[in-house]
């Protein structure tokens, strides 16, 4: 143990002379570990959100039956099922308008309930009395009981004038959520003897099947492993992972370079070692332990570091996922011991895979050193080929995926191949342009250029690996955004037609607002618009109720209509489709779809296809009073306004005045649409910001392979200080080179860059979102982005090319005098 | 300590016992083309504090011979026996505990640890070993004159310095064998004789056996014995 | 001491208790001994009527309808079952409709060989018919769980009836049949408690005989033997110091019957019960003074000690057995756990019953 000690403090001498060495290995580390447990964080804390939700009292994680074509089913087949033995518990599930504002309201029936519905709150013993005997209780997040300007304890009015029981705080209820005693909710919905759906717990024994008891009244849906959450918001954590993994291989690069470096420079360190009689096995394992003991080091400081990057990206990320999906994820970060535990475990795996090669060679390393000229020009070759080879098979993959992948995670697959393969391949692609060069080159020092290039080529390949990666991601994923933007505005400008939006509190209010806006005379239009919710296929669908009006015929964005399209809808057996759900569904135009509605099924033509970015649900358009002959129970309550420019203002305050409405019930367009471009950047705020993290990390790998390269360049470099050329000459060739390599990968990774914009937005977005983008190019973006590269190589070759012309002359000399 | 008192312990032992025996030993390097046989039959005996120079010309197998003695490289055939331990017959790991209990082995490249200072670099062998002994390292110091420049770093000294610390990190463990690669070959005439001689006292001192590689006939002569490799036999 | 644990005939408590509770502090046990403000009073002189007191009681706050069966199978080898269904007002007052009524089920099944000892239990509320008792034609049921009388069936013997119960592993299916008429316990059917006046009304059918199949894992094997019902119902049927108790339920092999039973005291003291009940139905107190019950052996079991044999002696009728159970690991680990499982005992007397041990 002493003896491993002293072998390990010898070692470790090593660091103490090379300080930016060890810093460089520890930078590699720390970012590795970093951002991958910075973004695993993230995705850890979405999870744990949406399980919270899937689990309310049996969601999507149990098994359910539910009756295929109505909203509700009547509650005798639950006992009939009871009694076959079924362990089935019933949900009644509705909405209720509470100050106006519409909430989920869900029915459970605690005794029954299985124990195994996931993760679901539980009800305490003792709260389980007052849950069920009257008046009850009404179960409720501490957020959304905030939202509801209420406290705890009170008893608030649904607009039907129904109490509900008397609020209390549930702490791992989801908010927007009210939970009753299943009893109630039949009478706060007006939904006797009714239930929505039954949750299956575990059978006591085997009862009989489902169709010999209720025939085909109800259907069986099984519990999926994925929540509707997690199903929609998938592409948006398989995207921060994919930075967060992509982040972790750069940070392993410059891991790489710098144990190989100080492998290098170890070697005669090591053979003293064993030629002083410290055993082979003893110098290894303590190279191991060493590496070992700086991985956990580094692991935990990049921990650390990955904390506070998760903490600081987290509220972005809670505001794109509710922008975007309406997923509610808490804002603070909470941490389990697993993520510490895996943190450091991926910090000393990335650490041993990093410095396999060179752990290896010094297993193998014999004691006595053979002289062997460096043939580093076949070497080189044979690493070009098979490199390259690689990057062909990883290619032919690409198009597999291409052509036959069909889900989201082969876009990913797709995405992956191609910039893998793309950085395999870059090596070749310099050496042949570095070749080309050295072959057109006249002059000796021309020539002598070129030929050093291609020597260095092998150094700084792995750091301009990272760099083309880094770049292209940064690339494609500015183009997407860049493109969504403009696509996004461009959409919302028609989209938005009407002037003034109203949300009453309640039909009653709704109705009262429209008398007195007929009277005014700056009001142009009265535009009624209405929505629903119902099931096509197992999925919820919203129906949108739109108002017939020539603006709305005029602006409203159809990316595809049929013939006459405004007037077939007006009748009210015709809808347009939004382009998620008719790709989701397999419709078009043409086809026609039967969606449940209380009355009965109700049929619709499908005339046209609408883009609706931004909506996790599918959604049909239908006329607003066909709307509502369907569904009478649909809220009269949203109220759009044509009015005059000028005459806005006014109106609004008159609104606010005469009705007591909030910003939140009645709001320009103006208003709203900044509203929702606000909510869209910072939908991109986290992608934007991981996207620099990974350019930041590919320039420190660059940096550490150019130190790493400048100590061993000092022999190439001496002979041409020796034959005459001044040491600033020398420094400026090396600052030529270097951006001359940074310069060809950076011209690479714009087609790539644009290669990967386009799999993002016809292949990702598409699986992902439901929605296809025009592919645009922004030229001006794409310099910017390769002025940024070369600003960043110009940075990391500024440091060792200065050390270099401010060399003394007598270190030159002595590679002269140090030749081994 | 004074030098009087140095020389009256200068003896070298009676008894003549033998510390290293070499018989028939052989080894081939294989090289791109053909086979090289480097050592063909090496017998060698050598008592203990015995001082025997080796030389030859380049290529004749010195290097070998004290590398395979040292146990860094195996041989093909043949024996070498130091003491009680029949190094020839020891596996990797035998060879290094040899090494690090038995063997002192200074080189022409001085081999010292670039990122220890010269005391770490003095004592770290006697370290990994076990057998630090603070007075022993105390007197080496000062008997190579090595103690203003404890806290130096190698790069920071002259190349005579550097022999004289990796002679000092050689006999730290108090080993029973010495072996030199060229230990003077870096050295100018006037320092190599400096070191040699300190060298020559430093085993007398100890009591070790000490073979050395050199191209010097004039330092071969400054030793008990002189022996000559040619063609991978003892001449 | 803690309240998970019930009694026999101790389902009670708020209905916290019954779904959840594992901690809910209780008096007596389990809430037995809350007191019956709202609730009907149990008094003497109460005159049976049947089928009407087949079926539920509900202003009452406790009640239960409680069976156990003594069975050997085709191979000769002994085994035991208990079917139970309890029902428990949340509060006093006129039954409300639908989910808002008051009354809670629950149910406990079990099996008992030598080698294996299966449960499990079942919850539901009233008003909606997930759970219930009708007198007339007779039917007790919880899920698919149920015991149940046909057209025919005898108002005075309630036979024959059908009985059967599911687990995850196991399952039963009885027929059972009497030809004498339920037996009426203590005082013609008011069973005193306690001397302050807690009591239950307490009828029991034990002459019924079984038949049928049984399933464990997969195994069919046919059995018969001999079965008894309890009815018990009361609003505070133990006193507030009352912890636990040791009841007995013996076929002798004479024909007649033997209920026994002792309340344990916070203070140590006990309080012992019991009827006799001849081959021919008919029935006679025995005086506390007269019961010995004395424990003889505990089985360790899910973490406790339990005296799972008996020595018993009834010195005026010259009546002195020991008991010992069929399987002592015959824990119920259900929501509110307890011990009940089948004993054979010999002496001057032999035969087979059952034994409950609740409050340990």
């Amino acid at each position: 143990m002493k003896r491993a000690l002293w072998v390990l403090a010898v070692l470790l001498s090593h660091w103490r002379r090379h300080r930016m060495q060890f810093a460089t290995l520890l930078i590699g580390l720390i970012a590795a570990t970093a951002l991958w447990s910075g973004v695993q964080a993230i995705n850890q804390q979405a999870r744990s959100a949406y399980d919270r939700a899937a689990a309310t009292f049996g969601g999507v994680r149990t098994a359910t039956l539910v009756a295929p074509d109505t909203a509700t089913f009547p509650q005798e087949l639950f006992i009939k099922l009871r009694r076959a033995g079924w362990p089935v518990s019933p949900v009644l599930e509705g909405r209720v308008q509470i100050n106006g504002r519409s909430i989920r309201l869900l029915g459970i029936e605690p005794v029954t309930l299985p124990v195994d519905v996931g993760n679901a709150p539980r009800l305490g013993a003792a709260d389980l009395g007052t849950f069920v005997a009257a008046p009850g209780q009404t179960l409720v997040a501490r957020e959304t009981l905030a939202d509801l300007h209420e406290g705890e304890g009170a008893a608030p009015s649904i607009s039907s004038g129904a109490r509900l029981p008397p609020l209390h705080v549930q702490p791992q209820l989801v908010p927007d959520v009210l939970v009753v005693d299943i009893g109630v909710a039949q009478r706060l919905l007006n939904k006797p003897n009714q239930v929505s759906r039954l949750l299956i717990g575990k059978a006591r024994g085997k009862p009989a099947a489902l169709q010999s008891i209720v025939g085909d009244q109800l259907q069986l849906i099984e519990p999926t492993a994925e929540t509707e959450l997690e199903r929609l918001t998938d592409s948006f954590h398989l995207n921060l992972t994919a930075f967060g993994l992509l982040s972790f291989f750069v940070g392993l690069f410059i891991v790489n370079s710098a144990v190989g470096l100080a492998f290098e420079q170890r070697l005669p360190m090591l053979r003293t070692l064993r030629a002083c009689g410290a055993s082979a096995r003893l110098v290894n394992t303590v190279l191991v332990v060493e590496l070992v003991a700086l991985a956990l080091v580094a692991g935990l400081i990049g921990l650390v570091c990955g904390y506070v990057i998760a903490a600081a990206l987290l509220p972005d990320v809670a505001a794109s996922l509710r922008g975007l999906y309406g997923a509610q994820i808490p804002g603070h970060l909470t941490l389990r011991p697993e993520w510490w535990l895996a943190g450091v475990g991926i910090s000393v795996l990335g650490a041993i895979v990093a410095a396999a090669t060179s752990l290896i060679k010094a297993i193998r390393m014999p004691v006595l050193a053979t002289a062997q000229p460096r043939a580093w020009q076949q070497r080189q070759r044979r690493w070009l080929i098979l490199q390259s080879l690689a990057a062909c098979a990883v290619f032919a993959v690409a198009s597999l995926l291409l052509f036959y992948g069909q889900s989201l995670i082969a876009g990913f697959g797709l995405l992956a191949a191609l910039m893998l393969g793309a950085a395999l391949i870059l090596p070749a692609f310099l050496e042949i342009l570095l070749l080309t060069g050295q072959r057109l080159a006249r002059r000796p020092l021309a020539m002598w250029f070129w030929a050093d290039s291609r020597q260095q080529l092998s150094g700084l390949s792995l750091a301009l690996m990272a760099l083309l990666l880094a770049l292209s991601v940064n690339v494609g994923v500015s183009t997407m955004v860049e493109t969504f933007s403009r696509t996004f505005v461009g959409w919302l400008d028609g989209r938005l037609a009407a002037d003034v939006y109203i949300s009453a509190a309640d039909n009653a209010q709704g109705a009262a607002i429209r008398n007195w806006l007929k009277d005014r005379s700056e009001v142009q239009a009265i535009l009624s618009g209405g929505r629903a919710e119902t099931q096509v296929q197992g999925q919820p669908v919203e129906l949108l109720g739109l108002p017939d009006h020539p603006l709305y015929r005029e602006r409203w964005p159809l990316l595809e209509t049929a013939p006459r399209a405004w007037t077939q809808l007006v009748p009210g057996n015709a809808a347009f489709i939004s382009e998620q759900l008719s790709r989701r569904l397999n419709i078009r135009v043409g086809d026609v779809i039967e969606v449940p509605a209380p009355g009965g099924a109700w049929e619709l033509d499908i005339v046209g296809i609408y883009a609706d970015y931004g909506n996790p649900k599918g959604q049909l358009a239908v006329n607003v009073a066909a709307l509502i002959r369907q569904f009478p129970q649909t809220p009269q309550t949203r109220i759009g306004l044509i009015v005059s420019r000028d005459n806005i203002p006014g109106l609004i305050a008159a609104l606010q005045k005469q009705f007591a409405l909030d910003d939140r019930a009645v709001a320009d367009q103006a208003t709203v649409k900044a509203e929702s471009i606000r909510i869209f950047n910072r939908t991109f705020a986290v992608t934007s910001a991981l996207n620099a993290f990974t350019l930041g990390v590919a320039g420190i790998a660059l940096l550490t392979s150019l130190l790493t390269l400048a100590n061993s360049r000092l022999p190439q470099l001496a002979p041409l200080w020796a034959i005459g050329i001044t040491r600033p000459r020398l420094a400026a060739i090396e600052l030529t080179k270097t951006l001359a390599v940074a310069l060809f990968t950076s011209l690479l990774a714009v087609p790539l860059g644009l290669l990967v914009a386009w799999c993002l937005i016809a292949i990702v977005n598409v699986k992902a979102f439901g929605w296809r983008l025009p592919f645009h190019v922004f030229p001006l973006q794409l310099v910017e982005l390769v002025a940024v590269a070369l600003v960043a190589s110009l940075l990391a070759a500024l440091l060792p090319v200065l050390r270099l012309a401010r060399m003394q002359p007598s270190s030159l000399v002595k590679v002269f005098a140090n030749e081994r | 300590m004074a030098p009087s008192v140095l020389r009256s312990v200068e003896l070298i032992p009676s008894g003549a016992q033998i510390l290293l025996s070499i018989r028939n030993l052989s080894k081939t390097f294989t090289s791109a083309d053909e086979p090289v046989h480097v050592l063909r039959g090496v017998d060698l005996d050598l008592a203990g504090g015995e001082r025997v120079a080796l030389t030859g010309e380049s290529g004749s197998g010195k290097s070998t011979l004290l590398h395979l003695i040292a146990g860094l490289d195996a041989a093909d055939g043949g024996t070498i026996r130091l003491e009680d331990t029949e190094v020839t017959r020891l596996a990797d790991a035998g060879r290094a505990e040899l090494r690090r209990d038995r063997i002192g082995l200074v080189f022409q490249q001085f081999n010292l640890i670039p990122s220890l200072s010269v005391a770490d670099n003095l004592a770290f062998q006697a370290r990994i070993a076990g057998r630090h002994e603070a007075a022993w390292t105390r007197e080496l110091v000062e008997r190579l004159g090595l103690g203003g420049l404890l806290k130096r770093y190698p790069e920071q000294l002259s190349g005579g310095q550097q022999q004289r610390v990796a002679i000092g990190r050689a006999l730290a463990t108090r080993p029973s064998l010495l072996l030199a690669d060229e230990p003077t070959g870096n050295l100018d005439e006037a320092t190599a004789d400096e070191v040699l001689a300190l060298t020559r006292d430093l085993v007398a001192r100890t009591g070790c056996g000490f073979l050395m590689v050199t191209h010097s006939l004039h330092l071969a002569g400054t030793l008990d014995r002189h022996i000559v490799l040619h063609a991978g036999r003892i001449a | 001491m803690s309240g998970d644990r019930i009694s026999r005939r101790a389902f009670a408590g708020g209905i916290a208790t019954l779904a959840l509770a594992h901690r809910a502090k209780a008096q007596g046990y389990a809430g037995l001994g809350e007191t019956a403000d709202g609730f009907a009073k149990v008094t003497p002189g109460r005159l049976f009527t049947f089928p009407g007191d087949h079926g539920p009681h509900p202003d009452f706050r406790i009640e239960w309808w409680y069976l156990t069966a003594n069975l050997v199978d085709s191979s000769g080898a002994a085994c035991g079952l208990q079917w139970t269904l309890f029902r428990q007002a949340a509060k006093p007052g006129p039954q409300a409709e639908g989910w808002a009524n008051q009354q809670i089920w629950m149910a406990h099944a079990a099996v008992t060989r030598a080698d294996t000892h299966r449960f499990s239990e079942a919850f539901a509320r009233g008003g909606i018919g997930q759970a219930g008792v009708a007198a007339k034609p007779f039917a007790a049921w919880i899920d698919d769980w149920e015991m149940k009388g046909v057209e025919r069936t005898d108002d005075r013997t309630l036979s024959p009836v059908t009985l059967k119960a599911s687990g995850n592993d196991f399952s039963y299916a009885l027929t059972l049949e009497a030809d004498r008429p339920v037996v009426l316990q203590g005082e013609a059917g008011y069973s005193r408690k306690s001397e302050r006046g807690q009591a239950s009304y307490y009828y029991s059918q034990p002459f019924y005989r079984a038949r049928g199949t049984l399933i464990v894992e997969d195994i069919q094997v046919e059995v018969s033997g001999q079965a008894w019902m309890d009815r018990e119902w009361s609003s505070q049927p133990l006193d507030t110091d009352q912890t636990g108790w040791d009841w007995l339920s013996l076929h002798l092999s004479s024909g007649a019957k033997l209920m026994l039973y002792r309340l344990r005291q916070k203070d140590g003291k006990d309080h012992p019960f019991g009827n006799w009940i001849s081959a021919t139905g008919e029935t006679q107190m025995i005086a506390a003074g007269d019961i010995r019950m004395t424990p003889k052996a505990n089985a360790d079991v899910a973490g406790r000690k339990l005296p799972v044999e008996w020595q018993i002696a009834i010195p005026s009728r010259s009546f002195s057995i020991s008991c010992k159970p069929l399987n002592p690991k015959a824990w119920m680990g259900t929501g509110f756990s307890y011990w009940e499982g089948p004993i054979s005992f010999t002496g001057t007397h032999d035969g087979v019953g059952y034994l409950e041990l609740t409050g340990y």
